[in-house]
């Protein structure tokens, strides 16, 4: 499997810093972003970015709104939510919006490679079955 | 509120109700009595005066009319006497066999009145007898009825044995004739005329009797009563009073003699037979007012039945109003706590959430250090290092306490949010363990065991989770505290019964004494120090718990520990509107 490519949102840089080196440790292309406006900046300029793992809790845009706002712009894009809070509330909130899934923090880095690679597969599948439709639509089309 | 707990009031409060209630019952008293012996005891008095005038001027009538009678019984025999004198004359009189048809005549007329008749010298020498004692011949010349009768032309003696030894007295007419002075003698009958006097009697003690001069009965009267002669004599000492005049005296009875010590009598005494004789009509007082008496008894026994209702209303009334007034008190006492401790606990929730959260981040990043110190331990470069193992388990346990800070904020966090009181579906043993987690850190230090024993396998309630939260968590905190005394255990039992959750949290305290028992879900009552605890806590559980429809009791040994059991119905009563019901 390719690696996938990832970008982290958290206000905390500190904490995205160490999540990014062990992620790129463990071979995913890691992209950061510490706000959610600067998130949708990143996700403007590297279309190849598959998963967001993205924080509830930010100041200014926060994690449900990036997430709205992501969800409208990139549909394909997966998101995973990373909770503060470890309730099942926040985390059906976030999946009712559109996330692929959630984690609270501080988290299992293992839990979260799984969960980014299952995200990127998730999103791959969706975007072959889309190429394969248009293929289909393009060979198929009438003169 | 629930009327079990009605007395629920702090002592101040209390005794503030006790002074209401004080205040209140005179009050009462007063305004409904006030009327009642004001009206009662004005009727009764006019009653009992006019009722006293009454019998009194029947009394006076009663005894001027017999002493009428009685005059003029005396006034007939001699007239009849004075008849036969001038009819007859003393001469043919002397005669005793005229003397006898005479008496014949008046025996026959008037029924034996006329015992016998005499015919006496001025030497008190008996001339001439008829009559049914031997006595003729008789000499009277000493007999002080002869010394007076010769003194006056009509004499009436008083009642006296004479020589026959038999209680009589004798009507003379003193004549002269040739110079000499004649007398003639008659014996009125005495029973006849006792007869005359004993008629008089009304209702049980009520008789007459007639006094002489020199205080001696004329008539025998039906009671002994020597002791009472120095009264008589005052009576007849009393200024002379016109003849036909009543004298009416009220007397009570001294000790003295035959008269009942303490019992009053009324006398109504009149002078007849010239004012040398007394007619005296006695009758107790209370016999001749019994009328009056029994007025007064029944309205004693009004009054007293009266006043015993009014007393027992006043204290029924004052006790339902103050007791409406404390439960008005109380709500809106509780009222006010409820509104601060909710404020509290919501502005405490904010904190904590707000706590919590900070923490997490710091704790997440330290985790990830460590994570990443971890993966940088796995290059080769390290990998103969000495002490890598140590490294290794170094890096582990702060991920470890990392996961345990992350635990401790998350439950912080998870208790701090779920301040709303929507109802939702509800585990109780999950909600039990996740209270235990919660008092983890307390039981540890005070050597607490606490454990959970689900007893069911229990289906889930309906219910607030915060309100459930409350009730255990104030149970398990008290639970914890009783037992800490003596490092004890907690006991969390969950059962299913007849569609009721009973949850039962006992430890192995020292107790709750008996005088406690029943005050342990009144506000504010609390036996932990000044500033400890705020007597809220059982009184808002136990608000709680019977909103939902559910029972809280306890039971407690002294020395052995207590158990508190809170029944939760499965399916609420939520029809009941939740303003008709007092809401703690």
């Amino acid at each position: 499997m390719t690696e996938a490519n990832v970008l982290l949102v958290d206000d905390e840089t500190d904490f995205v810093e160490t999540m990014a080196k062990r992620l790129t440790k463990r071979d995913l292309n890691v992209s950061k972003a510490a706000s959610g406006e600067e998130a949708l900046e990143v996700l403007a300029r590297h279309s190849e970015i598959e998963v967001v793992v993205l924080d509830v809790k930010m100041p200014g845009m926060d994690g449900g709104e990036t997430l709205r706002e992501i969800k409208r712009l990139y549909p394909l894009v997966e998101v995973i939510m990373l909770t503060g809070h470890a309730t099942v509330r926040s985390g059906i909130e976030g999946m009712k919006l559109g996330a692929a899934d959630y984690l609270s923090k501080p988290c299992d880095i293992e839990h979260l490679i799984a969960k980014v690679d299952e995200a990127a597969q998730k999103k791959r599948r969706h975007e072959e079955k889309i190429q394969e439709a248009r293929l289909q639509e393009i060979t198929l089309r009438r003169p | 509120m629930n009327l079990d707990h009605e007395q629920a009031v702090n002592p101040a409060k209390r005794s503030y109700y006790r002074s209401l209630r004080w205040y209140l019952i005179p009050g009462v008293i007063l305004v409904s009595f006030a009327p009642m012996l004001l009206v009662g005891g004005l009727v009764l008095n006019q009653f009992q005066r006019s009722y006293s005038d009454k019998v009194e001027a029947h009394l006076n009538e009663l005894v001027l009319k017999h002493k009428q009678n009685i005059d003029h019984f005396l006034e007939e025999k001699t007239a009849d006497l004075k008849v036969l004198l001038k009819t007859s004359g003393i001469q043919r009189l002397r005669n005793e066999a005229v003397l006898a048809r005479k008496l014949a005549i008046l025996q026959t007329e008037y029924r034996g009145e006329f015992v016998d008749l005499g015919i006496v010298n001025d030497q008190g020498q008996q001339v001439a007898y008829a009559g049914p004692f031997k006595l003729d011949q008789a000499n009277y010349s000493q007999a002080p009825w002869f010394k007076k009768a010769m003194n006056e032309d009509i004499f009436i003696s008083d009642v006296f044995l004479g020589l026959r030894g038999l209680p009589h007295f004798i009507i003379s007419i003193k004549q002269q004739l040739d110079g000499t002075a004649w007398i003639i003698r008659a014996t009125i009958d005495f029973v006849a005329f006792n007869n005359l006097v004993e008629a008089i009697r009304m209702g049980e003690t009520g008789f007459a009797f007639i006094v002489n001069r020199k205080n001696e009965f004329q008539t025998t009267p039906p009671a002994d009563l020597s002791s009472e002669k120095p009264f008589f004599q005052d009576l007849l000492q009393a200024p002379k009073s016109p003849m036909d005049a009543v004298k009416i005296t009220r007397q009570q009875a001294d000790d003295t003699g035959g008269m009942l010590a303490g019992d009053e009598y009324i006398y109504v005494a009149s002078l007849l037979k010239n004012g040398e004789w007394l007619l005296v009509y006695r009758q107790n007082t209370s016999d001749a007012f019994s009328i009056v008496r029994s007025a007064i008894n029944l309205t004693l026994v009004i009054f007293a039945f009266g006043g015993l209702g009014i007393i027992t209303m006043a204290v029924v009334l004052s006790r339902r109003v103050v007791g409406l007034v404390a439960r008005a008190d109380m709500e809106k006492e509780l009222m006010n706590q409820q509104v601060i401790e909710t404020s509290k606990l919501a502005s405490i929730g904010e904190l904590a959430s707000g706590v919590a959260h900070e923490i997490n981040n710091p704790v997440a990043i330290m985790v990830e250090e460590a994570g990443w110190i971890q993966d940088l331990l796995e290059d080769e470069v390290f990998e103969k290092s000495q002490n890598l193992d140590e490294f290794h388990r170094a890096l582990g346990q702060i991920k470890t306490q990392g996961s345990r800070c992350k635990e401790i904020t998350h439950k912080l966090l998870s208790f701090a949010r779920k301040t709303e009181s929507s109802n939702q579906q509800i585990n109780i043993d999950q909600l039990m363990t996740e209270l235990v987690d919660l008092t983890t850190q307390r039981t540890k230090y005070s050597n607490v065991k606490v454990s959970v024993q689900a007893l069911d396998d229990l289906p889930e309630i309906t219910a607030s989770s915060t309100e459930l939260q409350q009730i255990f968590l104030n149970l398990l905190n008290n639970a914890i505290d009783a037992a800490a005394s003596s490092g004890g255990t907690v006991t969390i039992t969950t059962r299913l019964e007849h569609n009721t959750i009973i949850v039962a949290v006992s430890d192995t305290g020292p107790g709750i004494p008996q005088s406690n028992l029943d005050r342990i879900f009144d506000p504010f009552f609390t036996t932990k120090p000044v500033g400890k605890g705020t007597g809220l806590g059982l009184s808002i559980c136990y608000g709680i718990v019977k909103k939902m429809g559910g029972n809280i009791v306890v039971s407690s040994e002294v020395g052995s520990g207590t158990t508190f059991s809170v029944s939760l119905p499965l399916v609420q009563k939520q029809t009941l509107p939740q303003k008709s019901r007092a809401r703690f």
